[in-house]
């Protein structure tokens, strides 16, 4: 069997509804962060396959696969202040229940 | 130098002076004060080498400000002729022996750098004014003496009197500007030209004589205003709460006679619109009288001076009421009195720099020893100012009231000859209560005389005040002369005898009522009260005021607030109320929102 575009599509997608659900459903702060990551790698994943899948002149591009690396990195830099904040969240709360940090609200 | 040279140099000498002290010298007092009369020094010089030219009119150049093609030029440009020539020697030869004066007066003020430049900024107006060869120029800088006079009457304005006299000359003065705008709005309508040689040519033709008149009371509303003319006077009075030198050169020498002397600039239009001839010669008369009476009970000195200065104002506007011969007569007063009324107030200035400000002249007595030439220039000043024979002020006021007899103008003559009845006595007042008797206060008795700096300056304007009417004097300044005056009051007739009856009667009543007293033995308390017309204006701005007051305050209360501030805030409030549900205070919530409303768009945007 081939492997197709839309088997690239349908592992994306399943992990973007994975981690939307933990997203949404979880209430440790650290796993709705790891969840978001997931998201975040299923939305990589889709970039690369549609790139990967992109015919130019018969030869795949790889345009995508050099900007991943670029997007890798960012992330990378934007977790470090992602758990930096849950660190000092939870020095100030003692918790990383989100339903516990609600004191914004109406 | 040229002419051209000449007059750019006088107008932009003292506003380089002005910008010099205020952008940068403002700390080094002394340095500014001598900088600006030195200035004021050299502008003197320029205008008696530009006096030179006589009555030839001078081609300048007219530099192009704002050039609306057919319909209307601006420009910034010079009429160099006789009448300015002489004014111009009047507002620098007082400009001069003021600021030299006020190197005394305000040696020890802390505004001195800022005084002297309202003083130099006050002569690049004046003489913008005097040399302007058109109504837009005149305008622009008629505006700018407003503002120097504003800044100077409020020279002290952490006093509030002050202060508030200063806004109220300002304000005074809008009214009067106002007027003068729409009449020259008018007379360009009329004439096609806001150019003085221009309009001349063209007046002849205007067909619509009631409009013509309109225009011309018009613009005679400028000089009511600027110079202080029944029924705006209120302001000159008050405006005494400037320093005393100040009062001389604006308030009495210069910027008030530039009503009168924008009247004669446009005699021609003047003596086109009857009807507003015989109401400027009217208006005059009123204003020489009912400041005359006003003048009986004032007790400050200053004051006593400012209702005297109406009072001669109204003369000189009354002349330019009545014709070419009057306006020259009124021209030739306004020289006259310049200089006498400036040797006064800088004398009563000196009078209370020597008394330590005290300004009631019931509070001196006994000046006469202990200010002796302060005291006799004096004298000589109210010599020339009640008009006895052979002093300048007796020339000028026969020229005035033989003028008014030989042109019929028979109401306003009588008037101007009750009036010099007024004069002498309340004039003889000021002396006798201030400069004789004995001392009534500590401070009378302590005075000394002043210094050199301030008595040259009095002791040179004693002399003008009294030869300056002499051709030797008088020559540069009267170039223009439609008549000779010397021939007007060369013969003995009916006004020289009726005047000096009156010089008689009141020098003499006078002496009788006030010799020896120490109060007042006279009270007229409507004269005192300046017939309430300052009460009465208050009133009716309250009235008014406050009509306009209720009627913003019932649009406020029952449409801008409803309509503009509850309804928006209501309408802020209910959405608020709507949203609020949604702010639960979860994270996970929001990013279900999120999500759930980026789909929507997706979706719609799909569709």
């Amino acid at each position: 069997m081939e492997l197709t575009l839309n088997h690239f599509l349908f592992v994306s997608g399943a992990l973007f509804a994975i981690g939307l659900a933990g997203v949404l459903v979880r209430r440790n702060l650290l796993v709705i962060f790891m969840c978001l990551e997931l998201m975040l790698a299923a939305a990589n994943l889709t970039l690369v396959a549609f790139s990967r899948f992109n015919l130019v002149d018969g030869q795949p591009a790889y345009d995508a696969h050099v900007l991943l690396f670029f997007i890798i990195t960012v992330a990378a830099a934007e977790v470090a202040v992602g758990l930096a904040i849950i660190v000092a969240l939870f020095r100030t709360k003692e918790t990383t229940d989100v339903t516990k940090v609600n004191t914004m609200k109406f | 130098m040229d002419p051209n040279t000449l007059a750019w140099s006088v107008l932009l000498l003292p506003l380089l002076v002005a910008a010099a002290i205020l952008l940068g010298l403002k700390r080094w007092s002394g340095l500014s004060s001598l900088l600006s009369t030195g200035s004021a020094l050299l502008c003197l010089v320029f205008c008696i080498l530009l006096a030179k030219g006589g009555d030839v009119v001078v081609e300048t150049k007219t530099y192009p400000w704002i050039d609306l093609g057919q319909a209307l030029e601006l420009g910034i440009g010079f009429q160099v002729d006789g009448l300015s020539r002489g004014m111009m020697l009047i507002v620098t030869s007082i400009g001069f022996l003021v600021h030299l004066f006020s190197l005394g007066y305000m040696k020890d003020d802390k505004g001195k750098s800022r005084y002297f430049a309202g003083l130099s900024l006050f002569l690049f107006s004046m003489t913008g004014i005097v040399l302007a060869d058109n109504f837009a120029m005149m305008f622009i800088f008629w505006e700018l003496v407003g503002v120097s006079s504003y800044l100077l009457i409020g020279h002290w304005y952490d006093k509030a009197s002050a202060a508030d006299a200063a806004k109220k000359a300002f304000l005074v003065n809008r009214i009067g500007d106002f007027g003068f705008m729409a009449g020259i709005l008018l007379v360009w309508i009329l004439t096609g030209s806001i150019y003085f040689d221009e309009i001349a040519k063209a007046v002849g033709g205007v067909g619509n004589a009631q409009l013509l008149n309109i225009a011309v009371l018009c613009v005679f509303g400028g000089a009511i205003g600027k110079s202080a003319q029944v029924p705006l006077h209120v302001w000159l009075p008050d405006a005494m709460e400037g320093p005393t030198p100040v009062s001389a050169l604006i308030h009495a020498a210069t910027m008030v006679a530039a009503g009168v002397f924008m009247l004669a600039r446009v005699s021609f239009l003047v003596g086109a619109a009857e009807f507003a001839a015989h109401t400027i010669a009217w208006v005059g008369a009123i204003t020489a009288l009912l400041a005359a009476l006003m003048a009986l009970q004032q007790n400050d000195i200053k004051r006593i001076l400012a209702y005297s200065t109406l009072s001669q104002l109204g003369y000189m506007v009354m002349a330019q009421g009545i014709g070419p011969v009057g306006s020259d007569a009124g021209m030739f007063h306004l020289y006259t009195h310049a200089f006498f009324k400036a040797l006064l107030f800088l004398g009563s200035g000196a009078v209370i720099y020597a008394c330590h400000h005290e300004q009631d002249i019931w509070k001196m007595g006994g000046l006469r020893r202990k200010l002796p030439i302060t005291f006799w220039t004096f004298v000589l000043g109210t010599a020339a100012l009640i008009a006895v024979p052979f002093t300048s002020g007796f020339w000028s006021k026969e020229a005035i009231l033989e003028a008014a007899l030989h042109e019929k103008m028979t109401g306003p003559y009588v008037i101007a000859i009750i009036v010099a009845f007024l004069t002498p006595f309340y004039m003889t007042r000021l002396v006798i209560v201030a400069f004789f008797g004995k001392a009534r206060t500590k401070d009378a008795d302590h005075a000394h005389e002043v210094g050199p700096v301030m008595w040259i300056p009095l002791a040179l304007l004693a002399f003008l005040a009294m030869f300056s009417a002499y051709s030797f004097v008088s020559g540069p300044l009267l170039a223009r002369g439609h008549a000779d005056f010397h021939h007007l009051v060369g013969h003995f007739g009916l006004t020289a005898i009726l005047s000096l009856t009156g010089l008689v009667v009141g020098v003499g009543a006078a002496i009788h009522f006030y010799k020896g007293r120490d109060k007042d033995p006279i009270s007229v308390p409507l004269f005192r009260d300046r017939f309430k017309i300052d009460e009465f204006y208050l009133g009716l701005v309250r009235v008014f005021q406050d009509a306009v007051a209720r009627a913003l305050d019932f649009a406020d209360r029952f449409f801008i607030d409803p309509l503009v501030a509850r309804f928006p805030a209501v309408a802020a409030l209910a959405a608020g109320s709507v949203f609020r549900v949604f702010h639960s205070g979860n994270v996970q919530t929001y990013a279900f929102l999120f999500g759930v409303a980026v789909v929507g768009v997706i979706f719609y945007l799909l569709t």
